[in-house]
């Protein structure tokens, strides 16, 4: 939920000191000394969550009215309300939330799952990336988020496309056929093959086999996109229409993706960066753009028997200050890191838990506060995997993804 | 070195360092912070010092009373160190050093890195038909150390192909490689090595190199990721590069070259260094968080570049394995405090003339002083028009207010300068009433001239909201006499809303018509509001000798269109009609002319010849040439190229220590620049030390570090890997070097040649280890798999950019042009679309700027060009010393699929079919000589001949797929070959460029 999705306006807005002080003075003692981004220099006044919340579920997870379709899944919902981060700009927080730190250049965690995990999918990339738009004008996003860093390059994400080739350079050249390249790439397979009696380079074996893959994309990727004979029942589980480039095709397409072996798929979703337009960005165009399709997503993971051993993370890069921001139109809420929410459901992850919660005025992170670097390790711990032990050597260090921090959230694991 | 060998005299560098640094220094080592029980093993001070409880980690030539050995080898889990939950274990060989170093004495060095390179005798050694130089000796001696024999020289074939690909990135053709194989002189390798290192296309091979670490790129890298290109910087390395620029030199310019006396164009461009780190403009960033960002980020790279330190890791705390510490991290960061910089928002680039445009700029101010001088020489020519001129003028005297009063209200204040500034209450109508005085002998026309005033909207001159105003009428009088007025006119009259007025329009004419077509129309300037304006109209009868006069100006139309600010002259010229077109002579030199000629002053004779010769008909083309200079000389200054560069501020920011390197915490201790504590030599600079200081410290002959970090840097490049690895990391936590000797050898004769990097190349490719062929022996290989002995070549995929320029130039297509901006070669539609701030899309370029060499790719970091990615072209967001080689089925879909890559092929098949002869052999021949520099083997001509075969018949069945085929990417196929032929052929050509071969250096 790339730009930042209010914490207030989901599923943090049980804040009765912050409705009592809607439209006062937000406390010099929270914000003194603090960073802040678009409000330097203005008023600080209180915004009461903008939405009416209840109890869902047996489990009586609090949630806002703006997700009726998730609402059935609620008690599959660990939420964690208790999220922090280090850095209250969208670039830096995107990096911190997708490699670990703020500093450029280090693996993305889907590299890092791919490095240690390897890759089920025969002929697919076992990293991939999907991204939608709905909101306000999006933030840009960067390869930095699914990059490989210092990692060898085959574990960075690949970006599926929903307009032009899905995969860059997946199409074949005009005037080639399906067959013809095969000929290229067979040609090239035997001639390869010809010099590994003499060189016995490793590299040309893999040459080959990358050759293989490649030419099985062309097939496979293509073959993956294509909804359009997805039966109507599940395209309107989803709501989607083949071709649409929504966030719901995407979902739909994680589950093909996920169907297929594929490790590590990312969802961005765009648009949730509401300085101003908050209501209306959140009723009428954010929450209704998500709401059906995971609810969709959930539905067809159970039923197709992937949800007990898939990882569903629902979050942005950061939450939203329980300050008003009105200098930009209707009112809007501005970047916040000291809490925010997040959500887990699938396999190996306790449903109906909420973990954390922020203070009475959902600025700070208070109790059972979890950083990203805690949210990375809990993710890794989930696939099988000791944050502490994944590591790489790279200018005579062992880095991790959770850098020298990280502690598991054990609450929510089941 | 066989595992369960030790050398008979441990080695601390060697043999202990590596060990304490990775298993101990975490809690035992240099981060004051961290350290555990008191115990640090960094030190023989502090290792052998007694602990709490009386134990002692290392007692020297005592291994029973040493803590260390015994925790070390303890069975029990609470004793044994590493402890568990490090996940660190030492393997029995380490704990074995380790003993017999406790027991021989356990003897610390300072690590190797940070002594002085130590020169050494080289080893007298020799084989024939290896050691071509002193670097073989060093090399054979290891070998033979080893159990090694050197490995046969490589095929001349083979010797060119490495050769062309190491030192100009470019491969041989087929008529090179020929000459060579040929080549009987016995210097023959030694000629083609100072040929390529000559060439010009060296320096931009080299360059690739040098902007990966660099982090050079075309945009800012953070959040919007917006241009910001600096060729002008790539230009710099790649010609540093090829006029073989001292390291020394080439590193002081860098760092500091803004600071150098009588720098030069070139030394200010080279300071971009210093600029080239990412930047942001995203809103709500707060300058002082990136300002700390772009500090960290440039003692990161400065440290990597020149020392392969990882000074970057002491941000937040203590270097753990290295003696850096935290405040050393900020006193390097400090020699950047005086870097005149945005931290959040567009960088300001300078520009930077070449000599050539400097030049041209210099002739064409010399001729604007040429031409300025004959405009500013009075002659006698001029000063006779100038009489004849003056006769003409109407000479307009300003009459000064003595009362100003309105009828509704407003506030009327009359100005120094005589004009009358309306305030207060804004009616919807008024009628101001003025006496004048100072009206001239014999007045013969009044002007009213409207001005506009920054305190009226719109800056007037009128009172109405849009600043306009209408002067319904205008009365005059003489004590009690009315003046008649005539042939009013106007510098402008509205035209706007005409159809309202009975005139048509706002004239002059209905100010002094009586009101007879309505009291509420009169003159008017919409749209011509915000400047003077003037109305002009003359009396019926000349005025006698009156003084004073009154003028009435009714303002009647209504929604407070009043004036703001006006001014009233008279005249009493005498020529037939005056009239409110033409210009005005300005006020001062009116009141010159006014003055009769003799009683001039010679100021005022100055003052008037130089008003007329900014106007004299008789100069006009002087001036006329003179404004094309000036717009000659404005669009050479707008085109000049621009760059960033550093320029230092008088005050530089202050630098503090951040604790953990939180940017918000102000309780650090305030630093100065300076070097590394425990790196310092020499005698400090006086004062506070710049980045001058800083560049020296690094090419003083007393940094251990630099010349090494370089030399091996280049070895790398030449072999695969470096003598001491990583390339990026000569700490404790680096492996030490294979070869010391010859490590430190080669850094001494680095820069005892004078820094001379050409020199260094030569040496290293005319060595016999760098000559040898790179297929070895199985049991070889599998003895030293990494080629740590160099008893072989390496062999490895070629980088990014020369995987492009390689197939461009096998093709023909490649454009070899040095140097210049960026280039967008073809780029799938819809990469940029993430991007936004604004939105942007990649325009791909036409013509030569798209067969240009991969360096000169459009950088742009946040989504850089996937093709280069795909083989492993770093984002450049962070030095990048190393790249990885992968091999990915990315790097397929690209030679398979780019239209890059297939157009290449397909005017490569032009090639193959008009330049290879007539039957299939003699053409997949051609195809090998010119791609793989060899002769095709049997199987593999049968290959392709069947394969031509096949595709021929097919595209000949359907050639509107060879049509196809041939129009991918811009160049049109050569009309005169047949189409099913080429396609059949372009089929060849692709299989030949996808060649692991093609695309392999070994």
């Amino acid at each position: 939920m790339a730009g930042g999705p209010s914490h207030f306006e989901t599923f943090d807005a049980n804040k009765p000191e912050l409705i009592k002080m809607d439209g006062q003075p937000m406390p010099d003692s929270f914000t003194k000394g603090q960073s802040i981004a678009q409000l330097q220099n203005q008023k600080l006044a209180c915004l009461r969550p903008q939405f009416p919340f209840r109890k869902w579920g047996q489990s009586g997870t609090e949630m806002t009215t703006l997700f009726p379709h998730l609402a059935k899944h609620i008690d599959d919902l660990a939420v964690i309300r208790s999220m922090y981060t280090d850095a209250i700009n969208h670039d830096p927080a995107n990096t911190l939330m997708n490699t670990g730190t703020t500093i450029s250049g280090r693996p993305s965690m889907g590299s890092w799952i791919q490095y240690g995990l390897g890759s089920e999918a025969k002929d697919l990339p076992g990293f991939v990336v999907l991204s939608s738009h709905a909101g306000r004008s999006p933030q840009p996003i960067s390869v930095r988020m699914w990059h490989a860093g210092f990692l060898p390059s085959q574990f960075q994400g690949i970006q599926l496309r929903s307009t032009g080739d899905p995969v860059m350079y997946v199409r074949r050249p005009g005037g080639v056929d399906m067959s013809r390249q095969r000929d290229v790439v067979d040609a090239v397979k035997a001639l390869n093959g010809l010099q590994i009696p003499a060189l016995r380079d490793p590299e040309i074996d893999t040459r080959i086999a990358q050759y293989e893959m490649a030419f099985r994309m062309q097939a496979s990727v293509p073959n993956l996109m294509d909804i359009s004979k997805e039966p109507a029942e599940v395209l309107n589980l989803y709501g989607c229409k083949p071709g649409d480039g929504s966030f719901a095709s995407n979902c739909l397409l994680a589950r093909r993706l996920a169907e297929r072996g594929v490790r590590f798929i990312q969802l961005y979703h765009r648009g949730w960066d509401h300085h101003n337009g908050l209501v209306n960005f959140m009723k009428d165009h954010c929450c209704p753009s998500v709401d059906r399709a995971i609810a969709g997503l959930l539905t067809d993971l159970k039923r197709h028997g992937l949800f007990k051993d898939t990882l569903i993370v629902w979050g942005g890069e950061f939450g939203r200050t329980p300050m008003a921001q009105r200098n930009k139109g209707a009112v809007g809420r501005d970047h916040h890191m000291k809490g925010f929410n997040i959500w887990l459901a699938g396999g190996g992850i306790k449903g109906g838990v909420t973990h954390g919660t922020t203070d009475p005025l959902g600025y700070n992170a208070e109790e059972n506060r979890t950083h990203v670097n805690d949210l990375h390790a809990t993710l890794l711990h989930l696939l099988g995997i000791d944050h502490e032990k994944l590591t790489y050597r790279f200018q005579g260090r062992d880095f991790r993804l959770t850098d020298v921090h990280g502690k598991l959230i054990k609450p929510i694991l089941s | 070195m066989a595992a369960e060998v030790l050398p008979d005299k441990v080695d601390y560098n060697r043999d202990i360092k590596p060990v304490l640094s990775d298993n101990c220094y975490a809690c035992h080592g240099p981060d004051a912070k961290q350290v555990k029980g008191g115990l640090r093993l960094d030190s023989y001070e502090a290792a052998t010092r007694e602990l709490k409880g009386g134990l002692r980690a290392i007692v020297p030539k005592d291994v029973e009373e040493s803590e260390l050995v015994y925790r070390i080898h303890s069975d029990d889990a609470d004793e044994r160190m590493p402890p568990t939950e490090s996940n660190k274990s030492l393997t029995a060989r380490e704990k074995a050093l380790l003993k017999k170093w406790v027991a021989q004495g356990a003897e610390y060095a300072k690590h190797w890195s940070y002594v002085a390179p130590n020169k050494t005798s080289v080893p007298e050694v020799e084989q024939k038909g290896f050691t071509h130089n002193h670097i073989d000796r060093f090399i054979l001696k290891a070998l033979k150390a080893e159990g090694f024999e050197p490995n046969a020289e490589a095929d001349r074939r083979t010797l060119i192909r490495r050769l062309s690909f190491d030192l100009t990135g470019l491969p041989p053709t087929w008529t090179e490689v020929q000459a060579f194989v040929n080549d009987k002189s016995p210097k023959a390798y030694e000629k083609l090595v100072d040929r390529l290192v000559a060439s010009k296309h060296y320096g931009e091979r080299m360059a690739v190199y040098w902007l990966d670490m660099v982090r050079y790129a075309d945009t800012i890298g953070y959040h919007s990721d917006n241009h910001e290109t600096k060729p002008l910087y790539r230009d710099y390395v790649i010609n540093a590069f090829n006029d073989n620029k001292p390291y020394d030199v080439f590193t002081r310019e860098q760092l500091a070259g803004d600071l150098l006396k009588n720098r030069t164009q070139s030394q200010l461009i080279a300071s971009g260094y210093n600029r080239l780190n990412m930047n942001t403009r995203e809103g709500g960033s707060q300058p002082k968080e990136y300002t700390a960002k772009y500090l960290a980020d440039r003692v990161r790279n400065t440290s990597t570049v020149w020392m392969a330190s990882t000074l970057g890791c002491s941000e937040c705390h203590d270097h753990k394995f290295d003696p850096f510490t935290s405040k050393d991290f900020y006193s390097f960061g400090a020699f950047f405090a005086d870097l005149q910089e945005t931290p959040v928002g567009g960088q300001k680039f300078t520009p930077v003339p070449s000599m050539a445009q400097e030049a041209q700029l210099e002739e064409l101010k010399e001729r604007q002083k040429g031409i300025e001088k004959i405009l500013n020489t009075q002659t006698p020519e001029l000063d006779k028009a100038l009489v004849k001129w003056e006769k003409n003028q109407v000479v307009w005297q300003v009459l000064q207010p003595v009362k100003a009063e309105s009828l509704n209200g407003t506030q009327l204040k009359m100005q120094k300068d005589h004009s009358v500034l309306a305030s207060g209450k804004t009616p919807d109508k008024d009628t101001y009433t003025l006496t004048l005085k100072n009206v001239p002998e014999g007045a013969r026309a009044f002007r009213i001239e409207v001005l506009p005033d920054n305190s009226l909207p719109k800056k007037g001159p009128g009172r109405a909201g849009n600043g306009n105003f209408v002067i319904t009428e205008v009365l005059a009088k003489s004590g009690d006499k009315g003046i008649a007025l005539q042939n009013a006119t106007a510098s402008f009259e509205q035209t706007h809303a005409g159809d309202k007025n009975p005139y048509k329009k706002w004239n002059a004419t209905s100010a002094i018509d009586g009101d007879i077509k309505g009291a509420e129309f009169g003159w008017a300037v919409l749209p011509q509001i915000g400047k003077p304006q003037r109305l002009v109209f003359e009396v019926k009868e000349p005025l006698g000798g009156k003084n004073e006069v009154t003028f009435v100006l009714k303002q009647n139309h209504g929604t407070k269109h009043t004036l703001g600010r006006f001014q009233v002259y008279a005249t009493a010229h005498s020529s037939s009609k005056i009239t409110a077109q033409g210009s005005v002579l300005p006020p001062n030199i009116s009141s010159i002319i006014a003055i009769e000629s003799d009683k001039r002053n010679a100021q005022q004779k100055n003052v008037l010849a130089a008003h007329y010769r900014s106007i004299a008909p008789e100069l006009s083309q002087a001036r006329k040439v003179l404004g094309e200079v000036k717009s000659q000389i404005d669009g050479k200054q707008k085109s000049f190229p621009t760059t960033l560069i550093s320029t230092s501020m008088a005050k530089p920011r202050m630098v503090r220590v951040l604790p953990r390197g939180n940017w918000l915490d102000d309780s650090g201790q305030e630093v100065k620049p300076a070097v590394p504590d425990f790196l310092q030599f020499g005698k400090a600079p006086e004062g506070r030390a710049s980045r001058m200081d800083l560049a020296d410290w690094i090419v003083s002959r007393d940094n251990p570090l630099t010349a090494r970090v370089l030399v091996n840097r280049l070895w790398a490049m030449f072999h695969g890997r470096g003598l001491a690895t990583p390339l990026d990391d000569f700490g404790s936590q680096g492996a030490p070097p294979t070869h010391p000797e010859l490590l430190d050898w080669l850094a001494i004769e680095f820069m005892e040649s004078g820094w001379d990097i050409k020199h260094m190349v030569k040496l290293m490719v005319n060595s016999g280890t760098y000559r040898q062929t790179s297929v070895s022996d199985q049991k070889i290989v599998d003895k030293d798999p990494y080629n740590l002995w160099l008893a072989r070549q390496g062999r490895w995929r070629l980088e990014a950019e020369m995987v492009r320029d390689n197939a461009l130039a096998v093709s023909g297509l490649l454009v070899k042009n040095i140097g210049g901006g960026s280039v967008k070669p073809y780029q799938p539609a819809g990469y940029w679309a993430h991007l936004n701030f604004p939105k942007r899309s990649w325009k791909a370029d036409a013509g030569d700027a798209l067969y240009r060499r991969g360096l000169y790719t459009y950088w742009c970091r946040t989504f850089l060009h996937p093709s280069l990615a795909a083989f492993d072209a770093p984002s450049r967001e962070e030095c990048t010393v190393e790249r990885v080689r992968s091999n990915t089925p990315q790097q397929a879909l690209v030679l398979l699929n780019d239209p890059t890559y297939v157009e290449t092929a397909r005017i490569f098949a032009e090639r193959i079919v008009s330049e290879g002869g007539k039957d299939d052999k003699s053409r997949i021949t051609f195809a090998y000589h010119e791609a793989l520099h060899r002769v095709p083997q049997s199987r593999e001509l049968e290959l392709l001949s069947a394969l031509v075969g096949k595709h021929l018949k097919q595209y000949q069945a359907d050639t509107s797929a060879a049509e196809a085929l041939l129009k991918t990417g811009a160049k049109p196929a050569n009309g005169k070959l047949d189409k099913a032929e080429l396609a059949a052929w372009t089929s060849i050509a692709r299989v030949i460029l996808n060649l692991h071969e093609n695309i392999t250096r070994n």
